[in-house]
């Protein structure tokens, strides 16, 4: 995974809650194979629409998402994660996010930032108001700060700790296989197993 | 202080625990299918890893796959590269495989408690949000994204840290005609699609013991729509029933000593949940949905919301946005609403029971000109048993459609989809914008409703057939 430290970049405003992860990646794109290649289907039925703020030059090569409240409700899909970053997108903001979205942006290095409502609401207006603000999404400081704003968000030490070394979750765990052989051999015997019967 | 049932399940699964750090779970079933799996095996492949427990592991195809002509070759060039792919893995790794065409086949979270393999007391993961279907027998059962089937393919555990506990105590009792999905789309419409975010919820209560299996399966289904992790209900008779000589199933003294241990898997009476809710099911009628989430939802008998009632803006802008898509005026009586196209089928209502239910509406019956109507069973098995009761013939006299099984116009990555404008009336859990093909627009049914809509052609529910003379069978 790669490692996140600190990003600074334009941001998108996008003033919808629910986005869920349908909308941020559409089924027929979950056919391919591969992490790579979805930046063409994030959004795809709203950026139809020329209107849509991705669409509009002021945001264009943006790479901070300053969403609704309830981001990335729906399937579990984790390529809503990769559509984002393929797109260039490197952190979400939003009141709140669905948890297995956010499980799995965390897992790619896709830094998803919990602020209150209220900070969403003034970072649209400042990004509204001038598009060319620059974001900073510090996760050293666990800090936000654009234009005049600065705010605190909280992130579970141990979930940092591994964005910020750029951690391999699967490497983790392996160090741990005398706990998980001994787990194993305390299994009760009538737990089910799938071997064909 | 006592615990609560996700709470002693968690504490059975813990391989290590320590301060500061996620516990890491160990997973006893690992379900699999071709969407979410590719990339895992890819980052297997590339570091070189085998899968630890294939005896956990079990994958099915179910989002490609076609209902027609399941003998002839799939058309989507993508989507038979997707299946060739799984197929390939599986053959590579050593997976046991229930492929298209197998007497196994069929939606994943069908397939799992049908073979007995979904037990009480188990942790039951899959890349597919709706694998909260299997806390319907007391398992802790979540979703989970590509990095961590990945991750248990390697390891057979997932770290994760702790879920907070909610419970949804239903009281009393669902009046006749009211359905396990009537009660789980009113949950959803009183605490919200992220009303749950973070929780387990266990469902619990006078009426949802009564519940059968299948019907408990579509509650459970559901919990991931109000963005909780997981759904439970405590195991009880009616479970060990449902289980008892399933193909995986416990056997002789197994069978014994996993009662003994299931029948310890209840909340203490002095264990505290994080969040109650409280639903008398005697105030429910069936229910459906208006708008493009879950949670947008009102009895069958109101009309369309104003988005000015709600004092919440985020609320009332997405109650706008959503009439604009689903092309809907305040107001207008929700019976009122008519539809092209009707879906019975999904892993929320694509069991036997859900089949029958349908069934019994449309017997004797006629879909309304004009409107088409898809049947497909949730697993091959459902398709089998509904032959051997002769409901396809019911479906194919009313003027439905009898499919083969799999996920079909749920998310419509196979061609049974909407065009744009359509409007559905469907059995299935999500009603997102594009969701059953790009435009189309979908209300959320039981499949007593999904079936009265039908022979209608307006959002109805079976006592609409009744009161119409011209129509009562
Ligand atoms: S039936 Fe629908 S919800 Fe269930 S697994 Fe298939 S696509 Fe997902």
């Amino acid at each position: 995974m790669e490692a996140f430290t600190t990003h600074t970049g334009r941001a998108v405003p996008l003033r919808r809650s629910n986005v869920d992860t349908d909308q941020i990646i559409p089924a027929h794109w979950l056919k391919k194979v591969t992490r790579d290649g979805f930046e063409d289907g994030l959004f795809e039925a709203w950026r139809k629409d020329a209107e849509f703020v991705l669409n509009r030059p002021e945001h264009a090569g943006a790479t901070v998402l300053v969403a609704g409240p309830d981001f990335g409700t729906g399937s579990s899909r984790e390529h809503a994660v990769w559509a984002l970053q393929n797109y260039g997108f490197k952190a979400v903001v939003s009141a709140r996010f669905a948890d297995i979205f956010r499980g799995n942006s965390l897992k790619n290095g896709l830094l998803t930032v919990v602020l209150p409502q209220e900070t969403v609401e003034r970072l649209w207006t400042l990004i509204e108001h001038d598009p060319t603000t620059e974001v900073t999404v510090d996760l050293l400081a666990r800090q936000v700060r654009a234009g005049s704003i600065t705010a605190d968000f909280d992130l579970d030490e141990n979930a940092r700790q591994r964005l910020l070394e750029g951690l391999d979750d699967i490497d983790l765990t392996l160090r741990r296989e005398a706990d998980i052989a001994a787990y194993e051999a305390r299994r009760p015997s009538f737990k089910p197993a799938t071997a064909q019967v | 202080m006592g615990r609560t049932l996700a709470e002693k399940v968690w504490d059975d699964h813990v391989v290590t625990r320590a301060e500061g750090e996620p516990d890491l779970l160990y997973i006893d079933l690992h379900l699999l299918h071709e969407v979410t799996s590719p990339q895992a095996f890819d980052g297997l492949r590339k570091s070189g890893r085998k899968v630890r427990r294939l005896d956990l592991t079990l994958a099915t195809e179910d989002h490609n796959t076609p209902t027609l002509d399941i003998d002839k070759p799939i058309a989507d060039p993508v989507s038979r590269v997707q299946l060739e792919t799984l197929r390939a893995n599986c053959a590579e790794f050593g997976v046991r495989l229930h492929p298209l065409g197998d007497v196994e086949q069929g939606v994943v979270h069908v397939v799992g408690p049908q073979l007995g393999l979904t037990q009480p007391g188990t942790t039951v993961v899959c890349g597919d949000s709706h694998t909260s279907t299997h806390g319907a027998f007391g398992a802790l059962a979540f979703g989970i994204g590509t990095s961590q089937v990945e991750h248990v393919l390697a390891t057979q555990t997932l770290p994760m840290a702790p879920f907070k506990t909610m419970a949804v105590t239903v009281q009393g009792e669902l009046p006749a005609g009211v359905t396990a999905k009537d009660l789980i789309l009113a949950v959803i419409a009183r605490i919200g699609t992220g009303g749950g975010q973070g929780h387990v919820i266990e469902y619990r209560g006078p009426a949802i013991e009564k519940l059968s299996m299948e019907a408990r399966m579509t509650v459970c289904n559901m919990s991931i729509e109000a963005g909780a992790r997981a759904g439970m209900i405590a195991p009880d008779e009616t479970t060990f029933a449902y289980l008892k000589d399933r193909p995986h199933a416990p056997r002789g003294a197994d069978w014994d000593a996993a009662v003994a241990y299931w029948r310890t898997l209840r909340t203490d009476d002095d264990a505290v949940f994080d969040r109650e809710v409280v639903i008398d099911a005697s105030e429910l009628s069936p229910f459906v949905t208006w708008g493009t989430n879950p949670g947008q939802g009102a009895p069958l008998s109101a009309a369309v919301p104003d988005p000015a009632s709600y004092t919440d803006p985020s609320e009332r802008q997405a109650a706008e946005r959503a009439l604009e898509y689903m092309g809907l005026t305040v107001g207008q009586p929700l019976r009122d609403i008519r539809v092209d196209t009707v879906f019975v089928g999904s892993c929320t209502n694509g069991r036997i029971e859900d089949l029958r239910a349908a069934a019994e509406v449309l017997r004797g019956r006629s879909v309304a000109e004009g409107v088409r109507m898809l049947v497909v069973p949730g697993s091959v098995r459902v398709a089998l048993q509904a032959m051997a009761e002769g409901l396809d013939k019911v479906f194919t006299e009313s003027g439905a459609e009898w499919r083969h099984a799999g996920c079909s116009m749920c998310l419509g990555m196979n061609p049974d989809q909407l065009a744009p404008g359509e409007r559905s009336a469907s059995t299935s859990n999500r009603n997102f914008e594009g969701r059953q093909g790009k435009g189309g627009r979908t209300h959320l049914v039981s499949p007593q409703v999904a079936a009265a809509t039908a022979v209608l052609g307006h959002l109805a529910s079976p006592a609409d057939l009744i009161t119409d003379p011209a129509l009562a069978a």
